[in-house]
């Protein structure tokens, strides 16, 4: 491919929706289950250990597919503080995602504990036996777990804002994808007029001016 | 940014919605908004309470303990009743804590309370069977709210180092078991060594045989070293460290033995509840012997940095439906995560160690 792609790669996409579901899954499942000692506790851990390694299996096999295969130029009207708010949160999610898995593994060999992802079998210590690692592994993996909460709740916001507001094809991106009737983005520069070229740009509620180029 | 018209209200409102809406779920499920539910902090504090002075580095509970190791030999009866591969035929490395139950790690041994027995037995597989066990059959509470009442109503008065007898009176009315447990306690022999005491595993689990078939279980050490007890009435003579030096100096001179016997629960058996012992005829296996070789304090032996979860088990065995293991398992958790942030502190038994600056440097 000699031209960025329009949307991100097929494959992608749905591994960031699996995704998706599962990290938001393990937040819910992690917060509830340091909530309580009801029958829930035992059940959530069960739970808790195997999609966590899930989760770390699939970023590192997304991480290549995504740097080999690239994203979609952002709009070329988005102002920079944004671009740069889009670049660093993605990096951070990247990064909660492979951290918080490694964390608890390495957590739970730090605490002297057994890694047992379900019945027989158990992932070998990636840390050593240290009670104060442990405490200090243990508390990062709740405060991570915290801001990795607040990071996708502002990736998602954000994610909506391109969608229903600036209708500006970036959802869409890791969605649907761009429909093939469309036709060819221009080349070049970091400007892309994008909101003329789609059908919805009658929208009255779309801003339809053209970007300027010293925005 | 100038050329933008202002964003429309209705899709602002959706997104804002869309956010609220996992925030709050987010709350809940952290217990933060909706129906109050016991955390492991709660019972965590309930135990410090009862405790009275805060105990940093320490259990919360059992906090004074000698280290344990030895091993499991198995005849291979167990097998009949569970994949698990330390039921199978040899010999299996084992260590463990001895503990009298109460938060304050300088506690005279001469009280009427838990005498202890936590064990981690591996196997070749890499699997890990920990096992936290009391000298008593039953337990005085089912469940976590109990024993947080239980741990509040207890806490010995400082004038008379004795509960609030109206406090106790309150508790047993709400909690009838709590009397089942005391009336057992007082008439019950209380072990004059850790070697001849009794292990009861408290909770029921399940066993799952090789045919698939499970069964609920409930298991026990026996001692072979025969009972006897101590004197009750002058309980207050006893010196403060006499049952973990009886054992150190006991274990010096040989090992001490156990025999795990697993006792299979008839049908209307209660599973569900600590403070219900089975009565009647039981079919029981002997599986194997337990041997102690080694006590150590808590400073050099292997067992201070570790939590004997007994919900950590071996395929081969799991939980039954009694709700204390989640709640045992929840709050030694908690435990362990305060005490692991605090940093260790010398041991009772270990206090003669700590004075030795040249035995410190070789406990680390």
């Amino acid at each position: 491919m000699n031209r960025p792609p329009r949307d991100f790669h097929p494959l992608l996409r749905v591994v960031h929706w699996l995704m998706a579901a599962m990290v938001l899954a393990m937040l819910f499942i992690g917060v509830g289950m340091v909530s309580t000692t009801g029958p829930a506790y035992t059940k959530l851990l069960e739970l808790h250990r195997p999609v966590g390694i899930a989760i770390l299996i699939l970023v590192l096999l997304r991480l290549p597919l995504r740097l080999a295969t690239g994203s979609p130029p952002l709009p070329g009207d988005l102002p920079p503080m944004q671009v740069l708010a889009a670049k660093g949160s993605h990096v951070l999610l990247y990064a909660s995602m492979a951290a918080m898995p490694l964390i608890g593994w390495a957590m739970l060999a730090a605490g002297g504990y057994p890694v047992e992802l379900f019945s027989g079998l158990i992932l070998p210590p990636i840390a050593p036996h240290d009670l104060r690692l442990y405490a200090m592994l243990r508390q990062a993996h709740t405060v991570i777990a915290v801001l990795f909460f607040a990071l996708i709740l502002a990736h998602l916001c954000a994610a909506l804002f391109h969608g229903l507001v600036r209708k500006d094809g970036v959802l869409r991106s890791m969605t649907v994808g761009t429909p093939p009737s469309q036709p060819e983005l221009p080349q070049g520069g970091g400007e892309v007029p994008h909101f003329d070229l789609y059908p919805h740009a009658d929208d009255p509620e779309v801003p339809a001016t053209q970007p300027k180029a010293d925005e | 940014m100038s050329t933008r018209k202002p964003a429309p209200p209705g899709p602002l409102l959706v997104i804002g919605g869309i956010a609220a809406v996992l925030v709050l779920a987010f709350l809940w499920a952290a217990g933060w908004i909706g129906p109050r539910r016991i955390s492991g902090g709660d019972v965590t504090r309930a135990l410090e309470y009862n405790t009275g002075k805060p105990q940093p580095g320490f259990r919360r509970a059992h906090a004074k303990g000698l280290c344990l190791s030895g091993s499991f030999t198995a005849n291979g009866a167990g097998s009949e009743v569970s994949t698990a591969q330390a039921f199978e035929p040899g010999t299996y490395p084992v260590i463990g804590r001895f503990s009298v139950a109460g938060g304050n790690p300088l506690a005279t041994d001469g009280r009427n309370v838990f005498h202890s027995m936590a064990l981690l037995l591996n196997t070749p597989d890499g699997q890990e069977w920990r096992m936290a066990m009391d000298h008593t059959p039953i337990f005085p509470v089912s469940n976590a709210a109990g024993f947080i009442a239980l741990q509040r109503a207890s806490r010995p008065d400082p004038a008379t180092g004795k509960p609030d007898p109206a406090r106790m009176k309150a508790l047993i009315a709400e909690y009838p078991s709590v009397k089942a447990f005391q009336d057992y306690l007082a008439k019950a022999v209380l072990p004059s060594s850790f070697a001849n005491a009794t292990y009861y595993a408290i909770n029921a689990f399940t066993m799952t045989d090789d045919t698939g078939q499970t069964r609920v279980v409930r298991w026990q050490f026996n001692p072979e070293t025969p009972l006897s007890g101590l004197d009750k009435a002058h309980l207050d003579s006893l010196p403060r460290d006499a049952l973990f030096l009886e054992m150190i100096a006991r274990t010096a001179r040989g090992p001490s033995r156990w025999h795990l016997i697993l006792t299979i629960a008839n049908p209307g058996d209660r599973t569900d509840s600590a403070t219900v012992a089975w009565s009647g005829a039981h079919r029981t296996i002997d599986a194997g012997v337990l041997t102690v070789d080694k006590v150590m304090p808590e400073e050099v032996g292997a067992c201070r940095d570790l939590n004997f979860d007994p919900t950590i088990l071996p395929t081969g065995i799991g939980l039954s439906d009694d709700p204390l293991l989640a709640a045992r398992s929840k709050v030694y958790s908690s435990s362990f995560q305060r005490r692991a942030g605090e940093g260790p502190h010398p041991s009772a038994v270990g206090g003669d160690l700590a004075k030795d600056p040249a035995d410190k440097e070789s406990a680390r």
